[in-house]
């Protein structure tokens, strides 16, 4: 194969996306089949998402072939720092999403449920709230103990991250590892605080409306934290394996930008969601 | 792919030029791609139209004669979600697949396999959505809005089988649009500045924009009902703090920049035919983006103005009707550009040029209804009325149906090699345009005169209007077999169309016709 690098890399025909689309609805059709109590549901999502590793995995390996065989020449490397670039907007808006849902709730929607002199007269509609047909007072989660070593957590891995990449632009393989398997250590770490977390909160998903807003904020961020992790400990891999070198290495640069996002994701949460 | 030059095809593998059912399958092809989109486009088109006969035919006469309310609703949910879904915005997609490498002179997109996935993941998509028909609690009946409380308490599979519909729907969308965004700007031949580009790629370009931007926020809106649902959650439940109109808020965000990214690549399309069958340059080329770019923004500050009736506060419905009232002087622009690149020109009335003109007719009317929409004391007479189905329809489909139409037959003969018929294309046009006239026109009026919207039966005073309406719709429906006809044909042969039949400007004609499988390998230098 030879490595002309003059035109623009054409990848062959392949079934991968195929395959995607196979899983995507396999998980769909078995989380709805799932949700609505049909027995095979939780098999068919399993199967899916089975279908859809085995996805990543080929797709990605195709894709680091084809890098390391030196078809990727200058400018399908801009095309994929723009691709990652808009992907991580995407993932900003939807997380914008929650949070303008939290805004609304708490500047608007309270203080009219509040104002009803018909309707659950007492309310009062500060937050935080189950709701004014909560049965039981609400305790809400404190920012000052986990949470705040979260974010202290978080921003440490940002740096240790960092520290990794100055290794890496250096050729200090040492400093590039140590850095990526502490940043790995403390989003694990994170993980497992955050799980704490829930299994001691004194609320559920299901205790109105700050239940609902904080599970879905925190939830989907620890998922994306999860991924995250799972992606830098491949990055560590790779990095082991010589994958990269110091001027050429958007593998890791691509996932370390998904990690500071996700790392902000968390300062925004830290702020809205447990402080304010 | 036996031939010759190591430069041109050690670029991509060692794959030839696939055929069978892996040609389609593992496509990484952007004509491939563009083609089986524009195909599904129009197989959706004709389903979601049939729909739509089906609501024509009940509301021919006053009365329930053929079925039950709750199907009509299933009818009028279905028929909007396939058309804004399927149809609409996959004819997009097709076009962009097809003609931006074409028209900025690089040979495919910038993730051709990401590309694929993007076409393919359309049809789980659909098989749910169709699938949802047929399970017990039938398809989904709330409107394609899909509002909470009803949304929540639906128990029918269907809802949840439509939700995850959308979001795989979604997940298409967003990495399409930044597959097209990357490609547009990174990817241009060599002295193809971003004003030189046609303007066709730079409403794509905004559009994709749009997309990336609201798509994850439809996301978010459905996540949360899919929690409600199932889950405990509150978000939509005033007994838990919640609030129903929470999802309107957060569905509308969305939802507004979605009907500019309905109709900004429609006026990409026009923007390209008009020139050309004016034989003069588009007018304010410069202005034209700037509109546009106009349009995108302020897309993102309007999304109440679908919300008045709700009782939001005064100062809010305020702020709404005024940022709406400033999109029609954008587009205003973009209206009078294309009537000053025609004065003057030298003009002749093909297929494509008649569409274009109609859609700059048509779909300006289309934006009076709506500005009329926008002004509040009106808007709270008109919202969920007629008027407002009269004012979508006007925008969607003399609008970007008609552009899409005009488009097809304009690249037609890029596409197949042969000019299409243009008789029977402008009996197609001039039907489909009168037929879409009786069916709509009249709904201004029962819309003013207080017809609610999404209703099975009405009161009698509305009843000739909906037979003109239903007698419209028939011809309008049938019309269209016209146009599966003419395409078809087009195909299978006709005159040898040559590389420049309409001579043109443009990159996508200076290639063969039909356009060779790869193109652009080596990018021209533009001057």
């Amino acid at each position: 194969m030879s490595q002309n690098t003059n035109n623009y890399y054409l990848p062959a025909p392949s079934l991968w996306p195929l395959i995607a689309s196979i899983a995507l609805f396999m998980m769909a059709g078995g989380l709805a089949m799932d949700l609505n109590d049909i027995a095979s549901g939780n098999y068919v999502l399993i199967a899916g998402t089975l279908v859809f590793i085995y996805l990543l995995f080929g797709w990605f390996k195709e894709v680091i072939t084809e890098s390391l065989s030196g078809f990727y020449n200058k400018q399908v490397d801009t095309s994929f720092r723009w691709g990652m670039g808009w992907f991580i907007f995407s993932e900003v808006m939807f997380f914008a999403g929650f949070f303008g849902a939290l805004f609304y709730i708490r500047t608007f929607a309270l203080k009219w449920i509040s104002q009803s002199t018909i309707v659950w007269p007492d309310f009062a509609g500060t937050w935080p709230t189950s709701g004014p047909a909560a049965t039981q007072a609400l305790e809400a989660m404190a920012p000052w103990g986990l949470p705040a070593y979260n974010t202290l957590i978080l921003l440490i891995s940002g740096a240790t991250l960092t520290y990794a990449h100055w290794g890496l632009m250096k050729d200090n393989r040492k400093q590039t590892i140590i850095g990526l398997a502490l940043t790995v250590a403390l989003g694990a770490v994170f993980l497992y605080l955050q799980v704490h977390e829930y299994a001691e909160a004194a609320f559920t998903m299901d205790s109105g409306i700050y239940g609902s807003t904080f599970y879905m904020l925190t939830g989907f961020h620890g998922l994306h934290v999860t991924m995250g992790t799972i992606m830098l400990l491949i990055i560590l891999f790779r990095v082991i394996k010589g994958h990269f070198s110091s001027k050429d290495h958007f593998g890791f640069e691509a996932v370390a930008w998904y990690w500071h996002f996700v790392d902000v994701v968390w300062l925004f949460l830290f702020v809205f969601v447990y402080w304010l | 792919m036996s031939t010759t030059t190591a430069t041109h095809h050690d670029d991509h593998g060692d794959h030839g030029h696939p055929t069978g059912v892996m040609r389609w399958v593992a496509s990484t092809n952007h004509k491939d791609i563009g083609t089986m989109y524009l195909w599904f486009s129009l197989f959706m088109f004709f389903f979601a139209g049939a729909l739509a006969l089906g609501i024509r035919a009940e509301l021919f006469q006053p009365g329930l004669q053929f079925m039950e309310p709750e199907n009509f609703n299933r009818l009028t949910t279905l028929h909007g979600l396939i058309m804004i879904f399927g149809a609409i915005m996959p004819a997009f997609v097709g076009f962009a697949n097809w003609m931006i490498p074409l028209m900025i002179g690089t040979s495919d997109l910038a993730f051709p396999r990401l590309n694929n996935m993007s076409f393919w993941l359309m049809v789980p998509a659909a098989i749910l959505l169709i699938a949802s028909i047929f399970v017990p609690g039938g398809a989904i009946a709330g409107g394609w809005t899909m509002y909470p409380p009803l949304s929540v308490q639906n128990p029918s599979m269907a809802v949840d089988m439509s939700i995850l519909a959308l979001h795989i729907l979604g997940i298409s969308s967003i990495v399409g649009s930044i597959n097209i965004i990357t490609t547009i700007l990174n990817m241009r031949a060599p002295g193809m500045t971003l004003m030189k580009m046609p303007l066709f790629v730079w409403t794509w370009l905004i559009t994709a924009f749009l997309l990336i931007a609201s798509m994850p926020v439809l996301a978010g809106a459905l996540t949360m009902l899919l929690t409600d649902r199932h889950f405990g959650t509150a978000f939509f439940d005033a007994a838990g703090g919640g609030d129903p109109v929470l999802f309107q808020h957060v569905f509308w965000f969305f939802g507004h920049p979605e009907v500019y990214i309905l109709i900004l690549p429609a006026f990409g399309l026009v923007s390209t035919m008009i020139p050309t069958f004016a034989r003069k340059p588009l007018f304010g080329y410069a202005s034209m983006v700037y509109a546009t770019a106009a349009i995108a923004l302020l897309s993102f500050v309007v999304w109440a103005h679908h919300m008045f009736t709700t009782g939001m506060p005064v100062a809010g419905q305020l702020f709404f009707m005024y940022s709406t009232m400033l999109i029609s002087i954008p587009t205003g622009v973009k209206v009078f550009n294309w009537i000053a690149t025609m004065w003057q020109g030298s003009m002749t009335f093909e297929t494509p040029m008649l569409f274009s003109i109609a859609f700059v007719f048509l779909f300006t009317l289309g934006g009076f209804s709506g500005l009329v929409c926008a002004i509040l004391p009106v808007d709270i007479q008109v919202q969920d009325t007629y008027y407002v189905v009269a004012h979508f329809h006007y925008v969607l489909f003399s609008g970007a149906a008609m552009a899409i139409m005009g488009a097809v037959y304009y690249w037609l003969p890029k596409w197949t090699g042969f000019m299409y018929d243009e008789t029977l294309g402008k009996w197609h046009f001039w039907l489909t345009t009168i037929a879409f006239n009786i069916t709509f026109f009249p709904m201004h009026f029962t819309g003013l005169a207080g017809m609610p919207r999404r209703v099975p039966d009405y009161a009698l005073q509305f009843a000739e209007f909906n037979m003109i309406s239903s007698i419209g719709a028939f011809a309008l429906g049938v019309s269209q077999l016209l146009f599966l006809y003419v395409v078809i044909k087009a195909i299978r042969g006709g005159k040898p169309a040559g590389d420049n039949p309409w001579e043109a400007e443009g990159l996508e004609w200076t290639v063969a016709s039909p356009a060779p499988f790869h193109t652009f390998e080596t990018p021209p230098t533009v001057k």
